[in-house]
């Protein structure tokens, strides 16, 4: 068993999945909230997640042109909330009490606490690649248009040392996409520049790392993450909510109702209850 | 509020969690005159539970980090297996893992709600098969305060006439939520492995409490604790069936001691909470009695004493162990209510192991809402207490089993791994696959006993302080094969299970349990350390929570506890600490402790 498993929701508050057969840090994001399999706690060897020194210098001094506790909306480019809310009841815009650490943050109305440090031109290319990934169909829209890639941003410049690795891995291989386009199709091709056929004649190669040959084997670690992490960015947001059928997050009155009878009959169940 | 105590004072309290919740509440609705000490900042789950929030408004779209290891939404504040400036150490080649949350109502805030009773074979172990220890007091003595206590607090469930799964009696329980799909689809699984699926029980409220009726019921001819408790109860909304419960509850609907305990103890104008209050020792006179305790205030990091009549240690087992080891001197060289030398010895921690897999059965299922109360509607009780009591299984004690999966709310590493099942697939087909496999995957962790031994301990570490200049705890964990053969038999289990269900494991069981069972502390029942007991030769504490050597000192958290079985330690906590509680004033009104 891997952390690479898909993550099944978690709610056993109690049960800090983990342990050590698994390497949450190296193979992905944590599972689902209420998993506790914290991102990093447990990973091999009982490494424990360290904040980044340079990192934690970088966050405080964005904390300190950040408006101060309270009354402070998320807001502006970067926040991936603001557009979300619409399907929620109003909540108070900030919290008095929490003390705004990453201990304490503010949980009604978050924030992320540091900056964004990839450069233009790498969001550029990973938006892209964030399409080819999850490109818009009919169903709903494609990865880049919901923000996909601005989470990857995030994701990856976070103060955590684990994903230091996820940083290299994830900017080590934009830098082999151009020069893999270069190298199939001539110099100065940029992988994003590339026509469909020609960016899929390459993803072809890495997007299974078990199935790589063994030049492509690293390309196909970083094309696996950034695939998992567009994947945690595209259906975390309503857009891929409403793709996959996740119908809940609304309160109900009355009795929890037993399940609906076509949901009974796709698993022979219709007499169970 | 922080700072210092503004009245005078019959008892101290020290921590806000299950054990000190119920405490400041049996003895405030009593008359008693309560100062509970908090060593976090004061929480308010009204104000600050992030109730609709999604994943996607957080950082890393919600998912655990160091200093939120259930997840940003997580209710705990300045907490989790580390606490900033509050280290614990473990002596070499042994690792143990110690979950504390700094905040009112302490871990109460973000647990998991399961609330099941130790039965009459879990009070009396060492009778049975001759292993650990037997408590004082029986299942039977127990029984009333169970019941009291899930009326008070609220729990639902069903009594199914288990063996050593003690029914309820009638309508104590709120009725149990409709199964979830996939839960009918496990049970049906599980028929024919022999394995009992049954209603969970936890502390959420699937209806509004019968506040007309349980407040007379828990409190005849107390007209103060009936008023404020049928208050308490109208206040607390029946819960909606959203958002997840470790976030804490706004409308009241699960249990938490500042949404359910302490609203009614403060109505009753007997109890003072003083907050970032960190208890260091409990003061003693001249006749070896306690006076009060010393705590640092955390906003001044001044030094502060309080005094009372009673102290209660209700700080968690490991915490209540390291003030009494800390509250050294003259008459109690070795600490306090330790002439028997068991404080910090005999600690526990509960049995974990767990497997997933994936269940094509469940692919494409029809798009509906499967959130319910988050937390389990069913669960496995211990189902082979005649195979084990016959020599036939390899270990002694049982687990039960909870299980999960389904459409839930998406969160990060949703999809994680997905080119195991797809191949690699990417484009549209990688957004069909996820269509496809979306609510497939499914969950099994086992909770089991752990039958505790000598090697398991905390003492203070010589070389440590925290930032409040106490010493620290210092652990040390040596589990018995019975743990790791139980933790080997979790997985076999569910590896079977799965494959009932038409699923593929994630994996095969472990060989060794040792590569299947969660590290010491990693599910957070920690139990033990202040054992009670029949005699002071061999326990720190009587049948009621009471030192005995200084007689009005009480530790009525999980440090109490002889075993540790196979049901979630916080239930029995409550009930233990509330029979202490009404103990206590009984011998106040007595005359005694004065």
């Amino acid at each position: 068993m891997s952390a690479g498993d898909p993550g099944p929701d978690r709610d056993d508050r109690d049960v800090p999945e983990g342990g050590r057969d698994r390497e949450p840090v190296l193979r992905g994001l944590p599972g689902a909230e209420g998993d506790g399999r914290g991102l990093p706690l447990f990973g091999a060897g009982g490494a424990r997640l360290q904040v980044d020194r340079r990192r934690v210098i970088k966050m405080m001094a964005a904390a300190a042109v950040a408006p101060a506790l309270g009354g402070c909306e998320p807001s502006g480019e970067g926040d991936p909330g603001a557009a979300s809310r619409a399907a929620t009841p109003p909540t108070p815009s900030s919290n008095p009490l929490a003390a705004g650490t990453l201990w304490d943050p503010d949980l009604i109305a978050p924030t992320v606490p540091w900056e964004k440090t990839l450069t233009e031109d790498e969001r550029a290319t990973l938006a892209v690649l964030c399409d080819v990934i999850i490109p818009a169909d009919d169903r709903s829209p494609s990865a880049s248009s919901v923000g996909a890639h601005d989470f990857i941003d995030e994701y990856v410049s976070a103060p955590y040392e684990p994903i230091e690795r996820d940083r290299v891995l994830v900017r080590g291989g934009l830098v082999w996409l151009d020069a893999e386009a270069a190298r199939r199709f001539g110099g100065g091709a940029r992988f994003r520049a590339l026509d469909a056929a020609r960016q899929h004649a390459i993803c072809d190669d890495i997007c299974s790392s078990d199935a790589a040959e063994p030049p492509f084997l690293q390309a196909a670690r970083f094309f696996d993450k950034v695939r998992d992490l567009t994947a945690t960015a595209f259906y975390t947001t309503p857009e891929g909510m409403d793709d996959i059928g996740y119908v809940g997050n609304v309160p109900l009155a009355g009795p929890w109702p037993a399940p609906p009878a076509e949901a009974l009959r796709h698993l022979g169940l219709e007499g169970a209850i | 509020m922080a700072g210092k105590a503004q009245q005078e004072h019959d008892v101290i309290i020290v921590g806000s969690g299950a054990a000190g919740g119920m405490c400041a509440y049996a003895l405030a609705v009593q008359g008693v005159r309560v100062l509970m000490l908090e060593a976090g900042r004061h929480y308010d789950p009204a104000t600050e539970t992030p109730m609709f929030q999604l994943p996607m408004e957080a950082p890393l779209r919600g998912g655990g980090t160091r200093e939120k290891p259930f997840g940003f939404y997580d209710a705990t504040v300045d907490g989790g297996w580390e606490v900033p400036g509050e280290p614990y150490t473990s002596a070499d080649g042994t690792e143990f893992r110690w979950w504390r949350a700094r905040m009112l109502g302490g871990r109460t805030n973000h647990w998991g709600r399961i609330s099941l009773r130790m039965g009459p074979y879990d009070f009396k172990p060492r009778s049975r098969d001759g292993l650990g220890f037997d408590w004082p007091m029986t299942y039977e003595d127990m029984a009333p305060w169970y019941d009291r206590t899930e009326a008070l607090i609220g729990v639902y469930g069903s009594n199914e006439g288990l063996e050593n799964t003690p029914d309820s009696s009638p309508g104590v329980l709120l009725p149990p939520p409709a199964p979830r799909v996939h839960e009918l689809y496990t049970r049906e699984a599980c028929r024919e492995l022999g394995i009992p699926v049954v209603p969970s029980h936890l502390a959420i409220l699937s209806e509004k409490q019968d506040a007309d009726r349980w407040p007379a019921v828990l409190h005849p001819n107390n007209p103060l604790a009936q008023r404020v408790t049928r208050e308490s109860m109208r206040a607390r909304a029946a819960c909606f069936w959203s958002t997840h419960c470790g976030r804490g509850c706004s409308i009241r609907a699960n249990f938490q001691t500042p949404t359910v305990l302490l609203p009614p103890a403060l109505a009753t104008g007997n109890l003072e909470v003083v907050t970032d209050a960190m208890v260091r020792e409990v003061t003693i006179d001249g006749r070896g009695r306690a006076t009060g305790v010393h705590y640092i205030d955390r906003k001044t990091r001044l030094d502060e004493h309080a005094s009372a009549r009673v102290v209660i240690l209700a700080a968690s087992a490991c915490e209540s162990a390291r003030i009494l080891l800390n509250s050294r001197s003259s008459l109690f060289p070795d600490g306090l209510a330790n002439g028997s030398g068991v404080v910090g010895k005999y600690l526990m921690d509960t049995v974990g192991a767990g497997l997933g897999g994936q269940v094509p059965a469940l692919e494409n299922m029809p798009p509906h809402n499967q959130d319910g109360a988050s937390a389990l509607h069913l669960y496995m009780p211990w189902w082979l207490y005649r195979e084990q009591h016959a020599g036939r299984l390899d270990f002694a004690r049982g687990y039960h089993i909870e299980f999960g999966g389904g459409r839930r709310m998406p969160g990060p590493g949703l999809f994680s791994g997905l080119e195991r099942y797809t191949g690699g697939s990417y484009g549209g087909a990688f957004k069909d696959d996820c269509r496809r496999y979306y609510g497939s995957f499914m969950w099994f962790d086992g909770r089991g006993e752990m039958i505790p031994n000598e090697d398991c301990y905390c003492e203070i570490d010589p070389d440590t302080v925290d930032q409040w200049g106490i010493p620290v705890l210092r652990f040390h964990w040596k589990w018995s094969d019975h743990e790791l053969n139980q933790a080997r038999h979790m997985q076999r289990t569910f590896h079977d299970i799965i494959v009932a269900l038409g699923g593929e494991p994630y994996g095969d069981p472990a060989e060794d349990g040792a590569d299947a069972i969660a590290a010491p502390g990693q599910i957070i029942h920690e139990v033990g350390g202040v054992r009670m007991g029949d005699s002071p030769r061999d326990s720190a504490l009587n049948q009621y929570c009471q030192s005995w050597e200084v007689e009005n000192l009480f530790v009525t958290d999980g440090g109490c506890f002889l075993s540790n079985a196979d049901k979630n330690p916080t239930l029995s906590i409550m009930a233990i600490a509330w029979r202490a509680s009404d103990y206590l004033v009984e011998q106040m009104n007595r005359g005694a402790l004065r």
